[in-house]
């Protein structure tokens, strides 16, 4: 078996929260040598996908406190107080020093950074760069990592599993996809930064490569993934394309009207309409209010119906030409070539659309994982902050926050531990050989990809969406144990070693098949409503049994295992989410 | 409208073909969808050895460049039914190696990025705690238009001079040199100058504009390698005509 090398510490991803960790571990230790594991090139990573903006405290009249109990508060008490307080700290030092690397925050007339409105939080602090936020953070941190000569990019490599020996994670298993090369590039400590896995739903804002690589990469090394049930549905996606329409469309002054023109929100007690938006009301209400509420409106049969499902409007019409292209060219941009609709003059159809896991690899504050040498952050990790329901714009401050952590973290274990030990070669060996005899030559299974992917999406989007039942998840339960199956009878029609696309889906939808299991089991067995988990058979929240985050395991025969954790409750204790008053 | 379009697309595995050549495959054309949707669903449905980049599905993380009916386009923003009744042909972007099919080998273009050391080059870094550097919106208007670019290189493919000498440093590149230059809070512009102003730096351009009419973010790289031109051929003129000590 090559070793293709060895550094200290292997980064898999390259998006925001890879390449934050990657500068500070160099900025730790410049003697470490830092590899980041890429499936696709770094400014491809979906990070750039993220439009609204990024929170953080700068304003004399918000606080730390404030941010913290909006964040505990929309995560229904699911989250880590601890990790909140960190939280909240570290994101203004973070953002700004993305700005010191030339991040083109927009600006207030006097050069001062400008923070717009998002929903669920009672201030003004979300940083934004127009509605390209989450583009002009990637492209600045991707940039800035070109300083760093340390930093060695293994740019389209797939990493396919981790190593470990010893109790210790030891490097990864990759697959080159250019030569068709699978190689292993060991370490002494690894950061899993692959982001979420919205592509195991029919419907989602995620891009092609959000397939829950590193959380299966965790799943299956014997790592457990935490609060795997709290799915986020974004009220706002394009129909048919799922493309992400903003919630800062809403922070600057967007109206959501049912098919009679009306403000529903205000029926589901998210306060009551004004001209102006209002914190924390109606359509700056938490993401899982509103998703909730589109499901309602919906079965009160007063949404629209289109041939890509049932919508509802969003009106931007008031806010005028001026405003739409300064604070929302990209929503313009986008209407316009993808709907062929001018939000200027039109009505923007939209409906719910699985945008982002609350739910995670577990780890610590520091973004360690129970694994020795295993780490993670950014939507791949759940540290928690998120609890049940993410408030917008806490995800980007978080890949940055955690990002670093974990970087640091895993600079000070790797400045010490051991080297990697040679066993992991002859397990690279293993797995080289796996893939090849089970995937790359074989030739006699009677399984395709696609039809096996489109039934874990039907299964997924039935069980597990915006409301659950016990009964829809034990059925999925059992359907995803019938995928997996079938997926072992796949077999490949392109045997090409060279760029080979349909060897890596086959590992990717390996790897969402165990993602939707943990989904799924965690769901069945939280027998309540919290945040974006809603129970039809549990509707209330019931903090005797569940106020805990679940962690999944997987056991020998690849079944399941759910055990439960308390939440860290420091200053804050569980209390009513209200909005609109 | 048809419902059906026939997609022309190059194959080839350099393993088993000495050249590329075309295949055709018949997809549905639904008002909907672009041209990236006939592809994945060749993927899918008709033709698993097919490969393809492509990712965000929204014109934003730059994956999908190809040469549709001979011209740079992403191809998650350009609709099936704009070239109805077909067929479509589909080719990989021009003037970049060919990996395999669609899949081009874009390593000179990344070097060539960081190249122009793009980051923000300071005599002397703020520390944190002294807060934002302060720029008025004018400001952060100075450059905004050249950080928009997404890397795609449609402006590779659609250069001229980049095809013939592909030790030009294109487009993107010099565009991105300029983002930082124009930035307030940048002090690099003469590093970068020493590095753009060789002959495959800004030189090589023949002022052509088809990379900012290939450009899907209106970044306009070619303004901006005018603009630089003119900025070093005054360095120049200053060095050779004011006398050293009074610059």
């Amino acid at each position: 078996m090559n070793v293709t090398a060895f550094h200290d510490v292997v980064l898999v991803g390259g998006g925001g929260a890879g390449l934050r960790a990657a500068i500070a571990i160099a900025e730790t230790n410049p003697r470490l040598s830092i590899a980041v594991v890429s499936k696709v090139y770094p400014m491809r990573s979906h990070t750039v996908s993220a439009e609204g903006g990024s929170a953080g405290v700068v304003r004399p009249d918000d606080s730390l406190d404030e941010h913290a109990y909006d964040t505990i508060s929309g995560g229904d008490w699911l989250c880590d107080q601890d990790a909140v307080e960190a939280f909240v700290k570290e994101a203004p030092e973070e953002l700004l020093r993305l700005e010191h690397w030339g991040c083109p925050w927009s600006r207030e007339p006097d050069g001062r950074i400008a923070v717009r409105a998002f929903g669920g939080m009672r201030k003004m602090r979300t940083w934004f760069a127009a509605d390209k936020t989450g583009f002009h953070m990637l492209h600045t941190l991707f940039q800035t990592s070109l300083k760093y000569t340390r930093v060695v990019r293994y740019d389209e490599w797939f990493a396919a599993s981790l190593l470990v020996d010893d109790g210790r994670v030891q490097g990864v298993v990759a697959l080159e996809l250019m030569s068709g090369k699978i190689e292993a590039i060991t370490a002494k400590a690894v950061i899993l930064c692959t982001g979420g896995c919205g592509r195991v739903f029919p419907f989602t804002t995620n891009a092609n490569i959000k397939n829950g690589d590193g959380m299966a990469l965790a799943y299956r090394a014997g790592a457990p993934l935490k609060d795997m049930e709290f799915v986020q549905y974004h009220p706002t996606g394009l129909p048919f394309t799922g493309i992400l329409i903003t919630e800062a469309c809403r922070s600057e002054g967007g109206y959501l009207l049912n098919k009679d023109g009306y403000r529903y929100l205000q029926d589901y007690g998210l306060g009551k309409p004004e001209a102006k938006p209002v914190l924390r009301s109606m359509e700056l209400g938490p993401r899982d209010r509103l998703s909730q509420a589109f499901v309602k409106e919906h079965e009160k049969g007063r949404t629209i119906e289109t041939p890509y499902g049932p919508v509802v409007h969003l009106d931007l019409r008031h806010l005028g030409e001026q405003l739409i292209n300064t604070k929302l060219p990209f929503v313009r941009e986008l209407c316009l070539k993808y709907q062929n609709i001018d939000p200027v003059t039109e009505l923007i159809p939209v409906r719910p659309v699985a945008h982002y896991m609350m739910g995670g690899v577990h780890t610590d504050i520091h973004g360690a994982t129970p694994l020795l040498g295993l780490y993670a952050a950014g939507e791949a990790a759940c540290v928690s902050i998120n609890g049940a329901n993410r408030l917008g714009s806490n995800s980007l401050p978080e890949l940055l926050v955690f990002g670093a952590r974990a970087g640091r973290a895993a600079a000070a274990y790797a400045s010490s531990a051991a080297e990697p030990r040679s066993a992991v070669l002859a397990q690279a060996e293993d797995e080289r050989r796996r893939m090849q005899r089970d995937l790359l030559h074989k030739i006699d299974g009677r399984e395709r990809l696609a039809p096996l992917r489109d039934e874990l999406h039907q299964s997924m989007e039935q069980s597990a969406g915006i409301y659950r039942s016990g009964n829809s998840l034990a059925q999925a339960a059992v359907k995803l144990r019938e995928l997996q199956d079938r997926f072992r009878h796949v077999a490949l029609q392109d045997h090409s070693r060279t760029f080979n696309t349909e060897l890596m889906a086959a590992l990717e939808l390996s790897f969402m098949l165990d993602v939707g299991e943990a989904i799924v089991e965690s769901a069945l067995r939280r027998e309540e409503s919290r945040g974006a988990h809603q129970r039809t058979d549990f509707p209330a929240r019931d903090d005797q049994r569940f106020l805990a985050h679940s962690l999944v395991y997987r056991n020998a025969d690849g079944s399941c295992r759910v055990e439960y954790r308390p939440v860290t409750i420091t200053r804050w204790p569980p209390g009513e989410r209200v909005y609109g008053r | 409208m048809a419902d059906r379009i026939i997609l022309q697309v190059t194959r080839y595995r350099p393993e088993d073909e000495a050249q590329p050549t075309f295949r055709e495959y018949e997809v549905p054309c639904p008002k909907e969808w672009v041209v990236l949707d006939g592809l994945n669903y060749v993927k899918d449905h008709l033709d698993g050895t097919l490969s393809h980049r492509w990712s965000c599905r929204m014109g934003i993380c730059g994956s999908c460049g190809m040469t549709v009916n001979g011209e740079p386009k992403l191809t998650c923003a350009t609709f099936l039914s704009d070239y109805a009744p077909g067929p479509v042909r589909v080719e990989p972007l021009a003037n970049f190696p060919i990996i395999r099919d669609l899949v081009v080998e874009i390593g000179d273009f990344m070097q060539k990025l960081a190249h122009v050391k793009p980051w923000i080059i300071r005599q002397e870094e703020k520390p944190l705690s002294e807060g934002e550097y302060q720029q008025t919106p004018e400001e952060l208007d100075a450059y905004k238009q050249y950080s928009m670019c997404i890397n795609c290189m449609l402006c590779y493919a659609a250069c001229p001079v980049y095809g013939l000498d592909p030790k030009f440093l294109g487009p993107a590149a010099i565009a991105l040199a300029q983002r930082y230059n124009l930035d307030s809070r940048d002090q690099g512009e003469k590093e970068r100058m020493e590095l753009l102003s060789q002959h495959e730096g800004i030189w090589g351009c023949t002022f052509v504009g088809d990379c900012t009419k290939a450009c899907p973010k209106n970044v306009d790289p070619a303004g901006a390698i005018q603009r630089y031109k003119l900025k070093a051929a005054l360095a120049w003129l200053k060095d050779i005509f004011v006398p050293r000590g009074a610059k």
